[in-house]
């Protein structure tokens, strides 16, 4: 079990660090179709982010923060939102995931962003709820 | 010891026939890469050619990698809660 760490170092860091690490791990989704990163990248990040807060303000504030019901929410949301993009299309009269149809501009650009923001989402609760459940687990 | 060997030259022989190491006249190479490298920003307008190969040309692929992902945290989740609930009993 992970208590609150004394330093004033560590959790005035972590603080300070901590809107950052999410602001790039929402960068890297977000220009994950025009530079380097994408989905995977920018979930790890984000959840790595809060693994931080974690250890250093100790998990039980950490639950307090994302519950449990929370997790299953995002984690299952992420893959809902992958499929429902891919369900849209097949409803709009295309194939599966042919995103060429859906009625915005530059459809396949905004279709793939959609996709990553999903699969980001997903990553992201996945990698918060195995830490969590190998933290708790004694 | 000699099965192994055996198997190892019949796999030898086999790789011989392979394409060089980074051939572009290889099979690989000749068949649907080109069509990516050319195509891909004029038919996704997307710069990344990865992400283009990735969650358009495959997402059927990349969905499934998805559903991998969750699987395996609902999988901890399941098997590391009930390991906590006996102990508790």
């Amino acid at each position: 079990m992970i208590r609150r760490q004394d330093s004033i170092i560590i959790t005035t860091l972590t603080r300070l660090l901590t809107p950052f690490i999410q602001l790039f791990g929402l960068y890297v989704i977000m220009h994950g179709h025009s530079s380097p990163g994408g989905g995977f990248q920018g979930g790890v990040i984000l959840g790595a982010g809060f693994i931080l807060l974690a250890i250093s303000f100790g998990i039980d504030e950490a639950k307090q923060r994302f519950s449990e019901g929370l997790i299953a929410v995002f984690s299952s949301a992420g893959v809902f939102i992958f499929a429902g993009i891919g369900l849209l299309c097949l409803f709009l009269g295309a194939n599966y995931l042919d995103y060429g149809i859906l009625p915005v501009v530059e459809p396949r650009s905004l279709g793939m962003l959609g996709v990553e923001i999903g699969i980001g989402i997903t990553v992201m609760a996945v990698m918060i709820s195995i830490f969590r459940d190998l933290l708790t687990f004694e | 010891m000699i099965l192994t060997l055996a198997t190892g030259l019949f796999l030898i022989y086999g790789a011989m026939d392979m394409p060089k190491w980074g051939d572009p006249e290889s099979p690989a190479s000749v068949n649907v890469s080109p069509r990516y490298i050319e195509k891909a920003f004029e038919e996704t307008a997307v710069p990344n050619m990865v992400t283009a190969v990735l969650a358009d040309y495959r997402g059927y692929d990349t969905l499934g990698e998805t559903t991998v992902i969750f699987a395996a945290g609902i999988c901890c989740l399941l098997i590391l809660k009930r390991r906590k609930k006996e102990e508790a009993t």
